[in-house]
């Protein structure tokens, strides 16, 4: 219903101006306190404009946390998840969407329940695989009797190990996991006329013949619209990274190293917190998210509304 | 250029069958159409033959060998599709020269190709463009291409014309036979639209329910429909069919008591038979003829242009005439019919099948005496 309205057209506004406001607010206070001195910003109250140290403070973030490196380490892993999850998400909805095969339904049902299972929930078991990822295929040998018959033959005890704690696939794997890339594409694919998939057919297109000519690029919106959410998840990824990486110099993430600058009573020794770095250091940190949501804005759009067609 | 050869081919869903074993031979560079209404397993026969359906019982023959197995891209067939089902993300040359593509045609090759093609269908200045830049006409222009690039060896057409306006339709399907005329490739040609079917096919196969009813030239289907089916799904408008009942030799009773009587050589096996005769068929008021005559209560004309129709009842029976354009008549008048001997049709009402007319049959049971005395006409009445 489109009605005109001036009453409610303000009314509305309002309700968006505050709603902005409100959204804002934090963000701006972030940005202000980057920019105060380290005395300003233990001085309340705290001030709403903005002060002249940015610059000097996103320098000490920047070299104490070692945000250098570490964006670097948090920008590949968060390529990475985001890319291995395109691929995984668009190949695993072609066989579901495309293809009938015993257990078809059973492995839809499997995918579908791990959206119930959010890497928080499950992360003692999946730390566990991570320590040594073919434990499961151990503890199958073992269970079968091979482990049994391997040390009887050999003399020599079968202990499978592939441990992934303090490497980017330790970090990777198990954000790229999960499904919810798959129902995207699933739901997406579901859409694509079956005529179309008949007229390749009749043209000689083999199954990746079609995924290569026809799905991926008919899915660009949706692939720029899952590497955006995906990038973003992984970006912002904390408690996975401290639990796979000891070795913070190698394979720490920004958002771990963000911490690092949170003032404790150690790290200050007993003197004054200085807040306006930590901040600093958030906004480096945030900065990458932003840039890619900028980026990628204008196809994530049309992807998640489906108007590209 | 291929025959195809259709033998006892069925085809279920799940526990249903709706292709109930069809034969049929289609001959080297003929153009086939099947006809039937909608749900009559039509475009599922059609893509048994594609390869896009599996065929459940029976088998599909190309060129003599079998292509029950084979995938789509193994059988040398092209398809139309309704939707034209065009690449949306190709623009025309892309949309046509795919399947060269596919296999592994030069890009240098490939364009010529398409050029000849585009050219040959009116596409030329379009290569460029989108499917979604283009009128319904020119898809439909550019799926035909894309049938055609391939020369392949059958040429399928699953309604092709039917998302097009009237006239465009009728456009269209000048091209069509002209392309055939020129490439006389195979072609099967589903459609529902029976002025579609008349105009194309070389031969058309009438479809009812999953089975072939009839298998004929266009006139031939007209003229001696084999079902009761075929005689009212074919004609615009439909035969008139009047229930019936033999009484005597030569002789049928309507539900009204009146009689017809039919000329010598019809042979009819039941009781119950359907007398049939096309609207264009019957005289109104003619001084002579042979033939039955009938009183006929008209309840409203329809205009047509080129005629116009009558529509009324007949012996209490719903019944239509043809009338030439110049022709009066109104609703409410009563006028006397003449049904012509020759113009009758008769079917079996147990079988829905044509029955046999040989006039030189010796009588064979108990209904099949031939009658004698039809010189001037009979007039019956109903009291
Ligand atoms: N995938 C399917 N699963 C179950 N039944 C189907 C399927 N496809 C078609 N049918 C049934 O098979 C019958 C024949 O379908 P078909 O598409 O061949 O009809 P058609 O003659 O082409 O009709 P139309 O003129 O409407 O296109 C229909 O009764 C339809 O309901
Ligand atoms: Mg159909």
């Amino acid at each position: 219903m489109i009605e005109r309205t001036p009453v409610l057209n303000i009314a509305t506004h309002a309700i968006l101006v505050v709603g902005l406001l409100i959204a804002f607010l934090p963000m701006w206070l972030v940005f202000v306190a980057a920019t105060l001195t380290i005395e300003q910003i233990n001085n309340p109250p705290i001030s709403l404009l903005p002060g002249s140290e940015l610059i000097a403070n996103l320098t000490a973030a920047w070299n104490r946390a070692q945000l250098g490196s570490k964006m670097l380490n948090s920008l590949f892993v968060a390529l990475l998840v985001a890319s291995g999850k395109i691929a995984i998400a668009s190949l695993t909805a072609f066989a579901i969407v495309f293809f009938r095969f015993p257990g078809r339904m059973v492995v839809f049902w499997m995918i579908f329940v791990t959206l119930m299972l959010p890497l928080e929930v499950r992360i003692v078991p999946t730390y566990a695989v991570a320590a040594n990822a073919l434990a499961p295929a151990q503890a199958v040998l073992e269970v079968v009797g091979i482990a049994w018959l391997w040390q009887v033959l050999t003399g020599v005890k079968l202990a499978l190990e592939w441990n992934l704690l303090n490497s980017y696939t330790g970090l990777v794997l198990p954000l790229v996991a999960t499904a919810t890339g798959t129902f995207l594409f699933r739901q997406f694919y579901m859409t694509i006329p079956a005529e179309i998939v008949e007229a390749a057919r009749m043209d000689g297109a083999r199954p990746l013949r079609f995924l290569r000519d026809m799905l991926i690029p008919l899915s660009k919106t949706n692939m720029a619209a899952l590497f955006t959410i995906m990038f973003i998840y992984a970006w912002n990824q904390y408690l996975w990274p401290i639990l796979v990486t000891t070795d913070r110099a190698n394979y720490g993430t920004a958002v771990m190293e963000l911490k690092r600058l949170i003032p404790t009573s150690a790290s200050t020794g007993g003197g004054t917190p200085d807040w306006n770095v930590a901040m600093a250091g958030c906004l480096i940190v945030m900065l990458p998210p932003l840039v890619v949501v900028a980026l990628m804005q204008r196809y994530f759009v049309r992807g998640l509304i489906g108007a590209d067609k | 250029m291929a025959e195809i050869a259709i033998r006892q081919v069925r085809k279920s869903y799940g526990r249903t069958e709706v292709v109930h074993g069809v034969d049929l031979d289609i001959g080297n560079g003929e153009f086939v159409v099947i006809l039937g209404p909608s749900g009559c397993g039509k475009s599922t026969l059609l893509r048994m033959i594609a390869g896009l359906e599996d065929i459940t019982a029976g088998e599909i023959a190309i060129d003599g060998a079998r292509v029950n197995e084979r995938e789509p891209r193994e059988r040398g067939c092209a398809m139309v599709f309704q939707n034209y089902a065009l690449y949306p993300h190709m623009n025309v040359a892309d949309n046509i020269g795919y399947a060269l593509k596919v296999a592994g045609v030069a890009k240098a090759e490939r364009a010529r190709r398409v050029a000849v093609v585009a050219a040959t269908v009116g596409l030329d200045g379009f290569l460029d463009r989108r499917p979604g830049q283009l009128s319904g006409g020119q898809r439909q222009r550019v799926a035909m291409a894309r049938a055609m690039i391939r020369e392949p060896k059958v040429f399928l057409f699953d309604e092709p014309l039917s998302n097009l306006d009237a006239k465009l339709r009728v456009q269209m399907r000048i091209e069509i036979r002209r392309l055939h005329r020129r490439l006389a490739t195979t072609s099967v040609f589903v459609t529902h639209d029976q002025v579609e079917a008349m105009t194309l096919a070389d031969r058309m196969v009438v479809m009812n329910a999953g089975h072939i009813e009839q298998i004929g030239a266009p006139a031939e289907i007209y003229h001696r429909p084999a079902t009761r089916f075929v005689a009212s799904f074919i004609g615009m408008p439909p035969m008139n069919l009047l229930p019936a009942r033999a009484t005597a030799p030569g002789v049928v009773a309507l539900a009204s008591g009146a009689r017809l009587m039919l000329p010598p050589g019809w042979v009819m096996t039941g009781g119950d038979v359907e007398v049939g005769i096309r609207p264009e068929d019957v005289l109104v008021d003619a001084e002579s003829g042979d033939g039955n005559r009938l009183p006929f209560t008209v309840e409203f004309i329809e205009e047509l242009g080129a005629g116009r129709l009558a529509h009324g009842t007949l012996e209490g029976i719903d019944f239509i005439v043809q009338l030439p354009a110049g022709a009066s008549m109104t609703a409410g008048e009563t006028h006397v019919l003449t049904l012509g001997s020759n113009a009758l049709h008769l079917f079996d009402a147990g079988t829905s099948r044509r029955c046999r007319f040989d006039a030189a049959s010796p009588m064979a049971g108990v209904m099949q005496v031939p009658v004698v005395g039809l010189e001037h006409s009979v007039q019956a009445s109903s009291a």
